[in-house]
């Protein structure tokens, strides 16, 4: 149905515009957010929309536009696809020189995505309010607050050139906390399926979380061994994919990368794949370049960058096929991370993730963070980061703060919780050979900061973190 | 049918499917953006959405819901849905959702504009920017970089308690930076901020910048950065410039008094806020020198509007007065919540999210001194500008801000240029040191302040001015 449409946009172009080349990309689908605060639903919201995005190349100059749309393939609003072929016409008449400017992704087979899951594509308020109630409950009078999420994304590609691809993908997601006090419990899922997503049983281990922070204390700032959630992990591929990871930043001398060189920890290996059947799937970027699965890190060697095919044809290599709209001035981003889990058995979760006194895990996520836990002489346990913001690209030097708890570790347990740290780190040098003490064996899927990312990871276990500071100061 | 109509529709579609109150935003936006990179046009768009976003209350639940179409059956569609939603809210209930009352008001306003920036050619912005990116890369930069942004948005407001209301809001703005590659690191310097200066006024905005003027000086100062001594780590007497003061003051006083915040309902992702209601009118802030408003009617300010995005008419207040915290951001349904008598300060990303509680134009009264008099009365400290990087806490107390650029300040006079400076404290123990207090005030305009699940994009403005701060930690570094 999207690619209908997108096939008019390419017709409408041929006729006003007969030379121009044309790329077109239709994305559509339903948003559906169920938050929740105080233990109740504060704000609930969809949206359904349909946007089409038109990119033009005409005698030298470029120019693109996009557009909200009403209507399907058949009743869509004929008018305004045929306005916003007539202003990117004229703006590209009108705009500089683009001498940079890459061609068209040729005509190629798009890859297969995985199916969708109907339940999560269609699921409705109803079934996301349940996962809240449940989480709530789990939560045994702790006040929570998060949300439970769904979205349904169709999209279609097509250009003059003669490739198109379209596919429907859907994610949903479960991210909250429980409050015991001021101290804040997390627990974070995402998923292709909703019904891998169980409220009751993260609202337990986000109340555990919480309970186990009560009575934290102050430790100073400092080097320590850490053992990194994978709630707080996916922070790090994050800030790697946008700083390091980014083709145009290396080319422009402005990433820490360096191809082929052994920069990572050898136990450390990065993937993108688009073609996870629990995240997000995709079958070509913005460009219509076809996804592949790729390493940007192997064995511990730095092995790709991603590229679109402008910052690829600067660099003389092709596009990776992780191109973003109107990403031409950032550059490339991967958005399917997976930070590859240690070989061994899959960390079983525990059934009720119950406190210390209880017998059970306590503040840790699953039996796999136990396990790295238990290897620590003296160091400490991290749940999640929080505003993280880089200070030089270059070195990839980050500042942030810990949040949703950490904890002392002695001796291989778990001793006393401790207030949060502001640290600033080079996240290069933590993840550098040597620096990577262990890796959890079990990844799990977790909300990107964009909506369009979904990252999976493991715990990890660090040789060194530099915190800067604690609350007083 | 007019946007009005579809509004109306959709409200009275969500009363008539069990909603207790309704409202409806159309929203039309557009939005043009050009980035160009030494003296070559990187992207060019022109973008533009429009659609109706209905908010319902059912019981103690709110729903929303939204669509791209304008038309009556989509419109009514949308408010049926969002009562929909609005009933499963209320499977998981809360409080009674009351609302302080907001007279029906029928009103129409529009930001002042001297020069339509959509109405300039392509052309001549675009050679603006080439020929801003040529200079800096001819005086040194490596990369050199230039964008503008405008936004075009007509919106039409209609309650089920009678509100009508039109505005027409243009907002615009650029910036250049200049970037260089050293040893293993760079270095960067923006004129006229780290992503330019934005307003809700015309292409008048961007004239005035100037930025032909700045270009060859903040790439020459970006390429002496390189070899310039690093900021050194201590306690030392910190003055800020008024872009950074723009900063400390959205991150650490605008989202800190955001009143959902404070109840809790941003708990789990933009986080609380360390104050306490309880201490309204009493708790120290700052020192007696801060005070700060909250005030959209500030002609051109990047905050302006005339109504906010539930028909509050736009009016001045207090949130520090004498260093004395005394005002917060609200909107409707939490000021109910606090027991306060305003809202006023709700505002939504567009026609597809909900209206919630953002900044408008969060900022500095005057102080009495001016920059070269805190210099000159500085025997030993650090002079910063220009933000290059922010973090603070969930609670808005912890910062630490990266700056472009420093210099050391001794014996009363401006020394070496400084290189990475960065500085970190505690928010109320900063303001409350804040001893001195330029007169000379920038409305700066941020246009991307984030906030929202899903995610939303906010344009706030931040009347600041330099000031001085004593006993700051400095020099943070990796």
């Amino acid at each position: 149905m999207s690619l209908d449409i997108a096939s008019k946009v390419l017709d409408l172009v041929k006729a006003a515009s007969p030379a121009a080349e044309a790329e077109v990309l239709v994305g559509g689908g339903e948003l559906a957010l169920t938050r929740f605060a105080n233990s109740f639903i504060h704000q609930n919201v969809a949206d359904a929309s349909t946007a089409v995005r038109l990119r033009l190349h005409v005698d030298g100059r470029t120019a693109a536009g996009s557009a909200t749309i009403s209507g399907d393939s058949t009743t869509v609003d004929g008018e305004a696809l045929g306005r916003l072929v007539e202003r990117t016409v004229v703006a590209a008449g009108l705009a500089p020189p683009d001498p940079q400017w890459p061609g068209l992704a040729p005509a190629a087979e798009a890859p297969a995505v995985p199916p969708v899951d109907e339940a999560t594509a269609h699921a409705d308020p109803a079934e996301r309010a349940a996962r809240v109630r449940d989480f709530v409950a789990a939560a045994g009078g702790l006040e929570t607050a998060g949300y439970c999420s769904t979205a349904r994304v169709a999209t279609a590609f097509a250009n003059s050139a003669g490739m198109s691809a379209s596919w429907v993908s859907a994610l949903a997601s479960i991210d909250g906390i429980a409050r015991s006090g001021r101290n804040d419990g997390v627990a974070r899922l995402a998923s292709a399926r909703l019904a891998d997503l169980d409220g009751g049983r993260l609202g337990g281990r986000a109340a555990a979380k919480a309970r186990a922070l009560d009575d934290a204390r102050e430790l100073p700032p400092g080097r320590y061994e850490v053992v990194l959630e994978p709630t707080a992990v996916v922070d790090l591929l994050g800030n790697l994919a946008v700083w390091g990871f980014n083709g145009k930043a290396l080319n422009e001398g402005r990433s820490f990368m360096e191809l082929g060189a052994a920069q990572f920890d050898p136990s450390l290996s990065i993937v993108d794949d688009p073609f996870d059947p629990l995240g997000l799937g995709m079958a070509v970027d913005a460009e219509g370049t076809p996804k592949r699965r790729l390493a940007f890190v192997d064995a511990g060697v730095s092995a790709a960058v991603a590229h679109d095919r402008r910052s690829g044809a600067q660099s003389g290599a092709p596009s990776t096929g992780h191109a973003l709209p109107g990403g031409a001035a950032f550059g490339a981003v991967p958005l399917a991370l997976h930070l590859l889990p240690a070989e061994g058995p899959d960390a079983s979760e525990v059934d009720g993730p119950g406190g210390r006194d209880q017998g059970g895990l306590g503040p840790m996520a699953d039996s796999s963070v136990a396990a790295l836990v238990s290897q620590v002489g003296r160091g400490l346990l991290v749940s999640d980061f929080w505003y993280t913001r880089v200070l030089d690209p270059r070195t990839l030097v980050m500042t942030g703060l810990t949040r949703n708890g950490v904890w002392l570790i002695e001796d291989g347990v778990i001793k006393a919780p401790v207030q949060n740290f502001r640290f600033t780190q080079s996240y290069p040098q933590a993840l550098a050979p040597g620096a990577v003490l262990g890796i959890g064996t079990r990844s799990i899927g977790l909300p990107g900061d964009w909506e369009v990312m979904a990252y999976r990871a493991p715990a990890l276990r660090l040789a060194s973190w530099n915190f800067t500071g604690n609350p007083s100061g | 049918m007019t946007e009005f109509d579809a509004a109306s529709a959709a409200v009275q579609a969500a009363l008539d499917a069990g909603a207790s109150y309704a409202d409806a935003r159309v929203m039309v936006r557009r939005a043009e953006s050009m980035d160009a990179r030494n003296g070559e046009i990187e992207e060019l768009s022109q973008d533009e959405d429009a659609g109706i976003g209905v908010r319902a209350l059912v019981g103690s639940g709110w729903g929303f819901f939204a669509v791209p179409d304008l038309s009556d059956a989509a419109a009514r569609r949308a408010g049926a849905r969002a009562a929909a939603i609005a009933a499963a809210s209320a499977t998981v209930p809360g409080p009674n959702a009351a609302r302080v009352p907001a007279p029906a008001v029928s009103g129409s306003w529009a930001s002042q504009c001297l020069v339509d920036p959509l109405a300039v050619p392509l052309s001549e912005k675009g050679d603006l920017l080439v020929n801003v990116t040529a200079a800096m890369k001819a005086a040194g930069a490596d990369h050199a970089e230039g964008s503008y942004n405008i936004w075009d948005t007509r919106k039409w407001f209609v309650s089920s308690e009678g509100h009508r209301i039109d505005q027409h809001i243009r907002e615009c703005g650029a910036g250049i930076a200049a970037t260089v590659i050293g040893d293993g690191e760079t270095q960067r310097r923006s004129y006229p901020s780290y992503r330019g200066q934005f307003g809700t006024r015309g292409w008048e905005t961007v004239t005035e910048l100037d930025l032909a003027a700045h270009a060859g000086r903040i790439a020459e100062e970006a390429r002496a950065l390189l070899t310039a001594p690093q900021c050194p780590a201590g306690t030392t007497t910190l003055i800020l410039g008024s872009e950074q003061m723009a900063l400390q003051i959205h991150e650490s006083v605008g989202h800190a008094i955001e009143l959902d915040r404070i109840l809790g309902w941003e708990a789990a992702f933009a986080g609380t806020s360390w104050l306490d209601l309880a201490q309204l009118g009493s708790l120290r802030y700052g020192s007696e020198l801060m005070n700060i408003t909250i005030d959209p009617t500030i002609p051109g300010a990047l905050g302006s509007f005339g109504f906010d995005d539930e028909g509050t008419p736009a009016a001045p207040r207090d949130a520090v007065r004498n260093g004395v915290w005394v005002g917060v951001l609200a909107g409707r349904d939490s000021a109910a919540v606090a027991g306060l008598d305003y809202g006023g300060s709700v505002r939504s990303d567009g026609w597809a999210r909900l209206p919630m509680v953002r900044m408008t134009n969060v900022g500095l009264e005057p102080g009495p001194h001016t920059l070269d008099e805190m210099i000159a009365a500085t025997d030993d400290g650090i002079y910063m500008d220009l933000n290059r990087s922010w973090s603070i806490d969930d609670r808005r107390l912890n910062f630490q801000f990266g700056c472009e650029i420093g210099w050391e300040i001794k014996n009363g006079k401006r020394g070496r240029m400084l290189r990475n400076p960065t500085y970190t404290g505690i928010g109320p123990q900063f303001w409350r040191s804040m001893d001195m207090l330029s007169s000379e005030v920038v409305a700066w305009g941020t246009p991307n302040c984030g906030k929202g699940q899903p995610g939303q994009v906010g344009h706030t403005g931040h009347p600041a001015a330099a000031a001085r701060f004593t006993n700051v930690r400095v020099g943070v570094t990796g």
